[in-house]
Order: structure tokens, then C-alpha cells, then sequence
């Protein structure tokens, strides 16, 4: 292993130029486009990306239905189910008009024999109407593209809208930890000795806080905040970021090019923001890409607690998991958000590699 | 290095009173008492059973008869558990955590390493794609979703496995433990897979990986002998706090297979407001983090080609 | 490296069709056939929910508590095989009253031994109840026992002889007990926790009258005086108990044990339901009872239940102080609505407070759903059309089936009110704290029944009391409770608590939703399991049929 080591000079010259670009602010962006753009799957995981994100700002705006509109007779109807108008007449001419799924249909009649409602249902889905005392039932036109869910609102307008806080909680709280874990690792790795048992140790504590008593704490001293979101999530997501850059750091500090840097006189902070950080800049994306999707379902346990997003809000980590809870009995209730869910997380890793590889130092010479 | 893993384990103990008069405080401070109840109790009621568990006592005082007591290692009566004492609940709850933990590491771990190993030799083919893709799932699917899914499948259609309980549950083919552990394993594994591959081709693309190949020694030879020492250091990093999760259970998983590990003490102690059972379980889980971090860190070290200079 | 994938795969494949050959003869021997065994054994296994945070029925607070207890700790009497109200002996066998019911006597019956072999004598009960109220000891429940003579001033410290309060053993087998006023519903209370007797010496082996927590409740050291002692606990999983030999009427128990398994997990429970690892679950989630409506009728099983489901008004706050505007905010609830749409489980919408069921106490219907009327009141308040009504909060403790009411009614009193309302979801302490410190606009709340009178519902609305929490008081109310508390005559005593409700109604500091049932899952083999409106089931009449026979 010892035998194949780079040379300090070749190994230092990418990196000390890269920066005098970067100042520039030319050639390892345009580079690192420039190959992205050759890779097929990332750019797949881009155009992804942003058309969910762009769906989820303003697809509510064209489905027609809002996301707090409660129809509660629909109840939790399929995907383009059979819906049908019941209208009920008071006295005063006033009428109240109501909507069935065809699955819920029966038990509407639930007073009637088996054969009974077999037959109503079956006159009523063939297009004919119903008529009982004051109330009539007749088909209606109305479908949910992704059904509804068990207070009747339609899904889809849920999903996009619980995209828009789930997207934007997992892009502040990923960045906020990316910021804090990175440097915190980087300097505690680079700096070394007591400051770096220091701040390690500092992390750990963190680590063993209890999440729980520190989310409720802050909801009650300060209420139902969205910014509270950030904070809470991004206290506790940067530290496993802050153990694997501080890995690194270590690991590179002890390589020729960085000794050499070091052995010319070179500031530290420059050694760290323009020789170290750009080096583990691989493992940062990877852990981000990870982190995206731990945060979007930490937002669902602070909503638990109550100092996620408010109801009739919600988000897809809320999402999911109510429709974890039904999914022997409407599917579609966590197939929807799962399917946003995952397709968000598949394009960001494609793109998270991609990225990878684009920026990777080495892989110029590839 | 025996220096040094004991100097690591004296930063223990001031770690732990840190986190410990952190908790302390900030427990207090929840709104809600132990006693209080959607039937309320009478205002004397809750002033006498205060007074029963020293609760009325000023908060400085309550601290220092808590630590005075830590000392002695007796972590105080559960208020959850009216017959056990904390230690009592950790004893018989951590053995549970510990076998499912266990084995769910084994899982992440085997999966996860080979599954991103095999990706970071095959970049971008279809070999690559594979494995990452099915990774994949175990991050889309989070574990209160995986886990009735697993339940259904193993325990009610397959019917291979027990859907809920541990005790006297041991004649099944599958042991209780091994749902919980595979769902919490899943989870892992994605993690460790995507973490591998990244880390592998890192070095796979270093100078002397290169060198290496000029000189024509195998493939598979470089992986395993070159490559993965190096390639595995961020999965290292991350293993430290995730064994210590790990082996401290989960909320989620053992409420869905309703394991009685001590994954939920964590989470139901602060709900019900058990002032020692918080402090006692965070304590716990304190030295977990501290010893196994502390593991983490030497493990990098041993692996790390380049700091054994 | 592709080779080691592919050999793990392959691994895995074999591995799991290995067992899915071994399955053949799983069904033979597995656990899947628990059930089949346990019916065979007569093991009834059911779920009560939580882990019960005691099983020392003078510390317990709960009804999950209650049930596992009941089991091994039987009563003066005890609950009859079909209804609560109908008791059957239990430690007495005999019981007499004077004409108004405030002085009762209970004759003990014979062979009423502890588990331990010790006679049970009356002193016992009086040991049970001195420790209740005992100060330093702290119960949660003493209140209940405050209808004895002199039990107040005992437990405040104004008397110290315990010999004043209103329990004496006349002998070893004769309780005599002296009420501070009449009480007809005295054998529906002494059935609750808080009346039901202890073992002094397994008490005062671990502790002195008035230690807490003390471990005579576990498993190896637990005496008590049921149909049925403690096996095993292992907390949050499983609490096994089995035929007691030294229960008076042991011939006629017909189980010979029980598993009570604490499975919090609603969806979970009905998995191990289906799965044969449960005769019984507590509940059944919101969304299965609509399917085991449609395909399994038999299993689901929905009880009439003592509860009633409704908002606190915190009638301080502006605008909610105005009783036109509390009026206006019930009329707007479509109740049937959420309950035949959101519920399901054929709860009934809450017309009046008292929920029905409470013997010959009628419940009143008063509220009902008049949009119309709703909104006139609310023109009347000030309020044309919604026009400047300020926005409001609800707060709940976070559970999905409270979101999608307070979801709905949020829907009901726009739409109908065109009125705002936030919702505020908190953790379940957090949100006790926020309603005891009233400090909110609306509050989920609910009340079960401990008894079977109205008054277990109704007590609690007098000025001040520490479970009113909404600022509400009326004198009249006040007295007309306290007027009830001293009549004797039953028909007369419900007149009045009759009118308290309907004056209560009048003022409405709450919002009504709806009135509760039961529902669980119920395996056919389990016989005698009857709804009961406080599901307080006898385990000693509970039997379990093996399949043969009931195929027969």
C-alpha cells in the first residue's frame, strides 16, 4: 500500500490552481457542469427533481380542489372512483347536497336486505338515479385522480401541498446541517488534539440529549414556529455529517500535498477551505443525500409533538405515515406520497452521485 | 493507544454529567407533571405524591440527591413502572434491544458493505444501478412503513413469524426477534451502502489504486486488500452512532412488533414525564455513544493507510 | 464480486424456501395454532391496550388497570354475567341497606380466603380503606371514598382516629358502613378500584401502611382474593394469570388462565388478532371496521360504552363567553355526520351529556344539528354571517381520529358559520397542562363513567371542581347536585340530576360531539362475553369453546 503514493507536486498543483479559478469563479464549476451534463442518470435526477418541484409549487393552483375542503360522505374513495351526488331536501326548499363513492355506496341502505342494496347499487352505477323519500341519489361526474382521503379532501392537492413543506424542510435543514457539520468536523479534524476531543465531545452530547424533551421545550417557549422546524432538526442532523468529514480530515491531513501545503507556509484557513473541504466534498454529498430524507420524516415526529406543520396542513412524512396505518384498506393513502416520496429521493441520489463524480479532484485524469 | 482509549474513557465522565444536568434541567422544565391525568387528581393529592417522591423539593437540591445517588449507581424509582426501580427497567429491556440490535447491525452490515461494494466496482453499469436502486428502498420505505409491511407479509401471509410479543414466543420458526431486526437492518443497510460506495470510489480512484492496476494485480484483489480499507473509513464514522442507535432500539419497531425493548423507554419516559427513567436511559444511552464513538474513532485510525506513518 | 452477490442471493433464496417447505408442518405445531391450543386449555389471551403502570388497585388510575386487576382481586360484589348493575356476591354474600341508603351492611360469605390461604375478614376492608385514606399515602382515587362518614376530615387531618370514620367490622364477617348521605348506587361504586379490598399482610411485608410502589405487586409476591392469581409479568408484554384454588367459587370458574398482552399499537393488536395470538383486542383501528363490517360480522363486536366525547369552552375568553355563541358553535356540528362518516363504530351523536345507559335515567336530547338556527344566534351575538368573529383555537392531544373531528368541525363551522378556526395539536401532557392551567379556547376533552349513575358525569361540572377546567360555575347547578346527594328515593334523585343536566345544557360550556361505544374483535369461541356499558367483565363466567364443540 505504501508503495503507490501520489507526489506532493502533482497532487498540489490541480488544487492550488483550482483555487485561483474558484476566485475567478471560472473553470471547476464549468467543469464539474461539464461533466455532469455528460452523465445521463444525474441529469435524469435533476429533470426529476425539479419537475416534482415544480408540481408540488403549482400543481395546487390547477387540481381544481383545495387541501382543506372536507367532503366527509366520500370518505377515503380510490383513484377514479364512481362518485355519486346525494342531495336531501329540507323543508323550506333548502337542500344539502352530499358526495358517495361507489364503495361506500351500500352502506347507505344498510336498512334494506342484502339483495335490496345490491340492486340500487347496481341501478345507480349503470347511470340511473335513486330516489328515497327526500334524499336522491344520482351519478355524478367527479373523480379523484388519487383518491381521497378518509375526511374526503382529494389527495393529490394534499400531496403537492404537503410537498411544498417537506421540500422546503428538507433543503433548509439539510443545508443548515450540511454548514454547521462540515465545518465542525473539518476544523475539529484539522486543528486536532484537545479542541478537536473538545468538540467532539461536545457533539456527543448532543447525540445523547433526548430529541424529545429539546422539541417540546421549544414548542412551549416559543410556540408553533416554523423556523423552530430548522433549528430543532438542524441541532441534531450535523453530527454524524460532522463525525465522517472529521474521518476524512484526518485521514488527508497526513497526505504528501497537504504536509507539502502546510511545509509552504500556507494559512490555515486556506489550507482548510481550499485544499481539505474540496477533497471530501464526495462524502458531504452522500451524507446530504442522505440527510434529505431523514429530515423529511423528522418533520413528521415534530409534527407528533406539535411543532411540525398545523393541520389541516401536512407534509409527506405526516403523509405516509397515516397512510401507513390504513394501508390494508386504501393503499392508495400511502402509495401516493411514497411514490413522491421516493421518486424525490432516487433523483437526488442519482444526482448526488453525479455531482459526486463531477467534482471529484481526481477524476480529471480520468 | 491504551493511553489513549483510557484518557478517551475519563472524558466519559464529565461528558455524562454534562448531558445529565443538561437532561435534568431541561425535564423540568416540560410542562406536565408525573401525576397529572385527564382525570385530574386533586391539587392536595398531587402536592402529597410531589412531596412522596421529593418532587416539592427545590430543583437544586432534587439534583444534587440525584447525583449523590448516580454515584452510587441506584438510578432512582420508575414512576411508569410503579414496582421497578430504573435499573430494573434497563436490565430487563437492554438484553432485548441488545439481541435485536445485534443482529440488525449484522444485516446492515453485511448488506450494506457488499451491496456498496459491488456498486462502487461496477460505477455506473447496470451492477452499479442494481444494488443502489435496491438500497434505495430501504430509505423510501421508512421503517413505520417496512415494518407492517414485513408483519403482514412474514407474519400473516407467509405465516413464518410472530406479528407481536416476545415472551414464550420462542417455538416459532422465526424468532421474535428477527422481523424487528431485519426492518431496523433494512434501514441501516441503505445507509452503509451508499456511504461504501462513495467512500470506495474515492480511493478507488487515488494514484495507487492506479498503480496497483498498472502492475496488473486483480481486481478483486485490489478491492479487498487496497481499496476497502480506505473506502470503508465514512461508513466507520457513521457506524459509531448507529451501532449505539442501534443497540438502543426503536420506538417506531418496537411498537409495530410490539418487542418490550428499551428502544421506547426513551420515548415514553418523557411522555409520561418519568423524571429517572429519562435520566436513566439517557445516561445509558450517553455511554453507549461515548464508548462506541470512541471505538469508531479507533477503527479509523487502524484503517487509515495513510495516519499509520 | 458479482459472484458474492449472487451466492447471497442465492442464500437467501434457499433460505427462504426452506421454510417455506418446513411450513407444512408449521401449521401443525407453530404458533399459529395458539389459538386452537389455547381454546383447548381454556387460556383466554386478550389485549387491555397500555401496560398497566401498577397492578395495586389503590394506586391504579385506569381502566386498563382495572381490568387485569379485577381478575385477581374480587369486591364486596362483583359484576353479574350480563350487566353491572346486576351484581352477584362477591366477598359478601349477603348485604342489607336502611331505608335511605346511607347505613349499609355486608355479611362475608365463608370460605373467602387470600391467595395466601388467609381468611379474608372484614378488618381487612377496613385496612383497605384506612390505607385509601391515608394522607401520606397519596391516593389518586381517595375522593371516591369521601361518602363515608368522617373519611374527609380523616383524610385532612382533622380527625386521627381512624375508629370515627363510617367502616367498622362488627366482627370478622360483618362490614358495616355509614354513608354521609344517601347512595343507591353504592354497589356499582364498591365494584371500582378505590373500594376494592387489599391484603394487609402482603401490604405490610414491604412497607408500612402508607408505602407506594412497594413490590408486593409483582408477580412472585402478589396476593389477592379473585377467581384468578398471577403467573408472570413481564412488563410490555404479557401478564399471565391462572386459576386460583383458594377462590370461594373456584368450581364455577371455567378458564384456567389469562393472558392480558399490553399492545399499545391499535394496528398491531388487530395483526395478532388475525394472526391467532389474540382471543380479544381493546379496539379496532378506525379504518378495519368498516371491512370487518362487510366480511366478518361475527368478529366485530360493538358495545354500548359509558363515554361521552365533547370540546371544553373556555367560557372567560371572548366571544365564547356569550351562551349564544357556545349555542350557535353545537348547533353547527353535524354530529351524525362525523359519526357515521369518521367513526363508524355506531357511536351515537351527543344530544344531551349523559350518555344513555345509566339504568333509568333518560338522556336528554337537546342539542341538536339546526345550521339555520346557528347562524340566526350568532346574528343575534353580533356577528351577521361570521362578519369580524375572531379566530379561535382548538387544542387536542395528537391522535389521528381527534385531528379528523376537529379537521371536520373546523370544515362544519366554516362552512355553516363562516367562522376560523386554528387547530393545535400537543403532546398528550403538554395538553393537560394547557387544559388544566386553562389556558385555551377549546379543548378536546371526553369522560368515562367509574359507576353506573349519572352523577359519575355530571359531579364533575360544580363550581371549582378540579375536573371542570372551564371557568363555568352556576350556583343552581351547584345546589341542585348537592341537593341530589341527599335524597334517598331513586326516581325523585334522577328529577333532579334531570334538571342539573338540562340547566347545564342551557349554559353549554362545552361543545358536544358524540356519545361512545366499544368496538373490538372477538374470537366466536369466547362465550358469555356480554356487552356491558363499563365493560367490567366477570372473568369467572367466561368460557372458552374448543372448535368441536363449537362445530356442534
Amino acid at each position: 500500500m505504501n508503495s503507490a503514493t501520489p507526489g506532493a507536486t502533482t497532487s498540489i498543483e490541480p488544487a492550488s490552481v483550482r483555487i485561483d479559478h474558484l476566485e475567478q469563479g471560472t473553470s471547476l464549476w464549468k467543469d464539474a457542469w461539464y461533466r455532469l451534463k455528460k452523465n445521463h442518470v444525474a441529469l435524469f435526477g435533476l429533470c426529476a427533481f425539479c419537475s416534482v418541484a415544480i408540481l408540488c409549487l403549482i400543481g395546487p393552483y390547477f387540481t381544481g380542489r383545495t387541501y382543506e375542503q372536507t367532503e366527509i360522505g366520500l370518505k377515503a374513495s380510490s383513484p377514479m372512483e364512481s362518485i355519486f351526488l346525494k342531495t336531501e331536501a329540507f323543508k323550506g326548499g333548502e337542500s344539502k347536497r352530499s358526495f358517495v363513492a361507489l364503495s361506500n355506496l351500500e352502506d347507505e341502505f344498510l336498512d334494506k336486505t342484502k339483495s335490496d342494496r345490491k340492486d340500487i347499487v347496481e341501478k345507480l352505477a349503470r347511470g340511473g338515479a335513486y330516489r328515497e323519500g327526500k334524499i336522491t341519489y344520482e351519478p355524478s361526474a367527479r373523480r379523484y385522480l388519487f383518491g381521497t382521503d378518509p375526511l374526503g379532501r382529494d389527495l393529490l392537492t394534499r400531496v403537492l401541498i404537503g410537498g411544498r413543506i417537506s421540500l422546503a424542510v428538507g433543503f433548509a435543514a439539510t443545508l443548515v446541517s450540511i454548514c454547521i457539520g462540515a465545518l465542525w468536523g473539518a476544523t475539529a479534524g484539522f486543528v486536532g488534539g484537545k479542541i478537536d476531543s473538545a468538540m467532539m465531545r461536545f457533539a456527543d452530547v448532543l447525540y445523547a440529549l433526548p430529541f424529545t424533551v429539546i422539541v417540546i421545550l421549544l414548542m412551549v417557549m416559543f410556540g408553533r414556529n416554523f423556523i423552530l422546524l430548522f433549528v430543532a432538526i438542524g441541532a441534531v442532523e450535523w453530527l454524524t455529517m460532522a463525525r465522517i468529514v472529521r474521518g476524512q480530515i484526518i485521514s488527508l491531513k497526513n497526505q504528501e500535498f497537504i504536509e507539502a501545503a502546510i511545509s509552504l507556509g500556507l494559512p490555515g484557513h486556506r489550507i482548510l477551505f481550499g485544499h481539505l473541504i474540496p477533497n471530501v466534498l464526495g462524502p458531504i454529498i452522500i451524507y446530504a443525500t442522505l440527510t434529505f430524507p431523514q429530515v423529511m420524516l423528522l418533520e413528521a415526529v415534530l409534527s407528533f409533538l406539535g411543532l411540525g406543520v398545523q393541520p389541516p396542513l401536512s407534509s409527506w412524512g405526516v403523509l405516509i405515515d397515516e397512510g401507513s396505518r390504513t394501508m390494508e384498506t386504501s393503499i392508495w393513502l400511502l402509495v401516493c406520497p411514497a411514490f413522491f416520496f421516493s421518486l424525490t429521493l432516487f433523483s437526488l441520489n442519482f444526482l448526488g452521485d453525479g455531482l459526486r463524480d463531477a467534482l471529484d479532484p481526481k477524476s480529471s485524469k480520468d | 493507544m491504551i493511553k489513549i482509549i483510557v484518557g478517551r474513557l475519563l472524558q466519559l465522565i464529565p461528558v455524562l454529567w454534562i448531558i445529565l444536568t443538561l437532561t435534568f434541567f431541561m425535564s423540568k422544565e416540560v410542562p406536565g407533571g408525573p401525576f397529572s391525568a385527564e382525570r385530574q387528581a386533586t391539587p392536595e393529592v398531587i402536592a402529597r405524591l410531589n412531596a412522596y417522591y421529593g418532587l416539592d423539593k427545590p430543583l437544586w437540591e432534587q439534583y444534587l440527591g440525584y447525583l449523590g445517588k448516580l454515584a452510587r449507581f441506584d438510578l432512582g424509582p420508575s414512576y411508569t413502572y410503579q414496582s421497578e426501580s430504573v435499573n430494573e427497567v434497563i436490565a430487563r429491556s437492554f438484553p432485548i434491544s441488545l439481541q435485536i440490535g445485534t443482529l440488525a447491525f449484522c444485516i446492515a452490515a453485511v448488506f450494506g458493505i457488499t451491496a456498496g461494494v459491488i456498486a462502487a466496482a461496477n460505477k455506473n453499469r447496470l451492477w452499479d444501478y442494481l444494488p443502489m436502486s435496491f438500497s434505495m428502498l430501504g430509505i423510501c420505505l421508512p421503517t413505520f412503513v417496512l415494518g407492517p409491511i414485513l408483519a403482514l407479509l412474514f407474519g400473516l401471509v407467509l405465516r413464518l413469524a410472530p406479528v407481536s410479543g416476545w415472551h414464550g414466543l420462542n417455538y416459532v420458526p422465526f424468532h421474535p426477534m428477527i422481523m424487528p431486526a431485519v426492518t431496523l437492518g433494512l434501514f441501516y443497510a441503505a445507509y452503509i451502502a451508499r456511504l461504501t460506495r462513495g467512500g470506495m470510489l474515492d480511493i478507488l480512484s487515488q494514484d495507487f489504486i492506479r498503480t496497483a492496476r498498472a502492475k496488473g494485480v486483480p481486481d478483486h484483489q485490489i478491492i479487498l486488500k487496497h481499496a476497502l480499507r480506505g473506502g470503508l473509513l465514512p461508513v466507520v464514522a457513521f457506524l459509531g452512532p448507529a451501532f449505539a442507535g442501534l443497540l438502543s432500539g426503536s420506538f417506531v419497531v418496537e411498537k409495530v412488533f410490539n418487542v418490550p425493548g428499551i428502544g421506547q423507554e426513551f420515548i415514553k419516559s418523557v411522555f409520561n414525564r418519568d423524571y429517572p427513567l429519562v435520566l436513566g436511559t439517557v445516561a445509558f444511552f450517553g455511554i453507549l455513544i461515548v464508548v462506541f464513538n470512541l471505538a469508531s474513532d479507533i477503527l479509523q485510525a487502524l484503517m487509515d493507510p495513510k495516519s499509520r506513518k | 464480486m458479482k459472484n458474492l452477490f449472487l451466492a447471497v442471493t442465492l442464500a437467501l433464496c434457499v433460505g427462504i424456501g426452506w421454510f417455506w417447505v418446513r411450513r407444512g408442518t408449521l401449521t401443525e405445531n407453530g404458533y399459529s395454532l395458539t389459538l386452537r391450543e389455547a381454546n383447548e386449555h381454556k387460556i383466554l389471551l386478550i389485549t387491555v391496550g397500555s401496560e398497566p403502570r401498577t397492578l395495586d388497585p389503590q394506586e391504579a388510575q385506569g381502566v386498563t388497570e382495572h381490568h387485569i386487576v379485577m381478575a385477581m382481586i374480587e369486591g364486596l360484589v362483583a359484576p353479574g354475567i350480563d350487566g353491572e348493575s346486576k351484581v352477584v356476591p362477591g366477598m359478601a354474600d349477603r348485604w342489607e341497606h336502611n331505608e335511605d341508603y346511607s347505613v349499609w351492611t355486608f355479611h362475608l360469605g365463608e370460605r373467602r380466603k387470600w391467595s395466601d390461604g388467609e381468611p379474608v375478614k372484614a378488618g381487612d376492608f377496613v385496612f383497605s380503606y384506612k390505607r385509601m385514606l391515608t394522607p401520606s399515602f397519596g391516593a389518586q382515587y381517595a375522593e371516591n371514598l369521601f361518602i363515608l362518614k368522617g373519611a374527609e376530615d380523616y383524610y385532612s387531618g382533622k380527625i386521627t382516629d381512624f375508629d370515627q370514620v363510617g367502616v367498622k367490622a362488627l366482627d370478622d364477617r360483618t362490614l358495616r358502613i355509614d354513608l354521609v348521605g344517601p347512595t343507591p348506587y353504592l354497589l356499582s361504586l364498591v365494584q371500582h378500584d378505590s373500594w376494592l379490598p387489599v391484603c394487609p399482610t402482603a401490604i405490610l411485608k414491604f412497607g408500612n401502611i402508607d408505602t407506594r410502589d412497594s413490590k408486593w405487586t409483582r408477580a412472585e409476591n402478589y396476593v389477592g382474593n379473585g377467581p384468578f392469581k398471577m403467573k408472570s409479568w413481564h412488563p410490555n408484554d404479557v401478564i399471565e394469570v391462572v386459576r386460583n384454588p383458594l377462590y370461594w367459587d373456584a368450581a364455577s370458574v371455567k378458564l384456567n388462565g389469562i393472558n392480558f398482552y399490553s399492545i399499545e399499537n391499535l394496528n398491531t393488536q388487530e395483526r395478532a388478532f388475525q394472526a391467532g395470538q389474540l382471543h380479544k383486542t381493546d379496539q379496532v383501528p378506525l379504518d378495519k371496521v368498516p371491512y370487518y363490517r362487510r366480511t366478518h360480522p361475527e368478529l366485530l363486536r360493538i358495545d354500548p360504552y359509558e363515554g361521552v366525547y365533547f370540546y371544553r369552552i373556555n367560557v372567560v375568553r371572548k366571544p365564547l363567553d356569550n351562551p349564544k355563541i357556545r349555542l350557535a358553535l353545537n348547533l353547527a356540528v353535524d354530529r351524525e355526520a362525523i359519526v357515521k362518516n369518521i367513526l363508524r363504530e355506531d357511536q351515537k351523536p351527543a344530544t344531551g351529556y349523559t350518555p344513555p345507559g345509566m339504568g333509568e335515567y333518560e338522556p336528554l336530547n337537546k342539542i341538536t344539528y339546526d345550521p339555520a338556527r346557528a347562524r340566526q344566534l350568532l346574528a343575534e351575538a353580533g356577528y351577521p354571517n361570521g362578519k369580524g368573529f375572531p379566530r379561535f383555537i382548538i387544542h387536542f392531544n395528537t391522535l389521528e381520529s381527534h385531528r379528523a373531528i376537529a379537521e371536520a368541525i373546523q370544515q362544519m363551522w366554516k362552512e355553516e358559520l363562516n367562522i376560523n378556526v386554528a387547530l393545535e395539536n400537543q403532546e398528550w401532557k403538554v395538553y393537560l397542562d394547557t387544559q388544566n392551567n386553562k389556558n385555551y379556547d377549546l379543548s378536546r376533552s371526553a369522560w368515562i363513567g367509574d359507576f353506573m349513575d349519572p352523577v359519575t358525569f355530571l359531579s364533575m361540572w360544580t363550581t371549582g371542581n378540579g375536573n371542570n377546567n372551564t371557568n363555568w360555575g352556576n350556583p343552581k347547578f351547584d345546589a341542585l347536585i348537592e341537593q341530589a346527594a341527599r335524597t334517598g328515593d331513586p326516581a325523585h334523585r334522577f328529577q333532579i340530576l334531570h334538571d342539573a343536566e338540562d340547566l347545564f345544557l342551557s349554559d353549554l360550556p362545552i361543545v358536544l360531539v358524540y356519545w361512545y361505544t366499544n368496538a373490538y374483535l372477538l374470537q366466536p369461541s369466547v362465550q358469555n362475553w356480554n356487552p356491558l356499558v363499563l365493560g367490567n367483565h366477570n372473568y369467572k363466567f367466561i368460557d372458552l369453546k374448543s372448535e368441536r364443540e363449537l362445530a356442534k
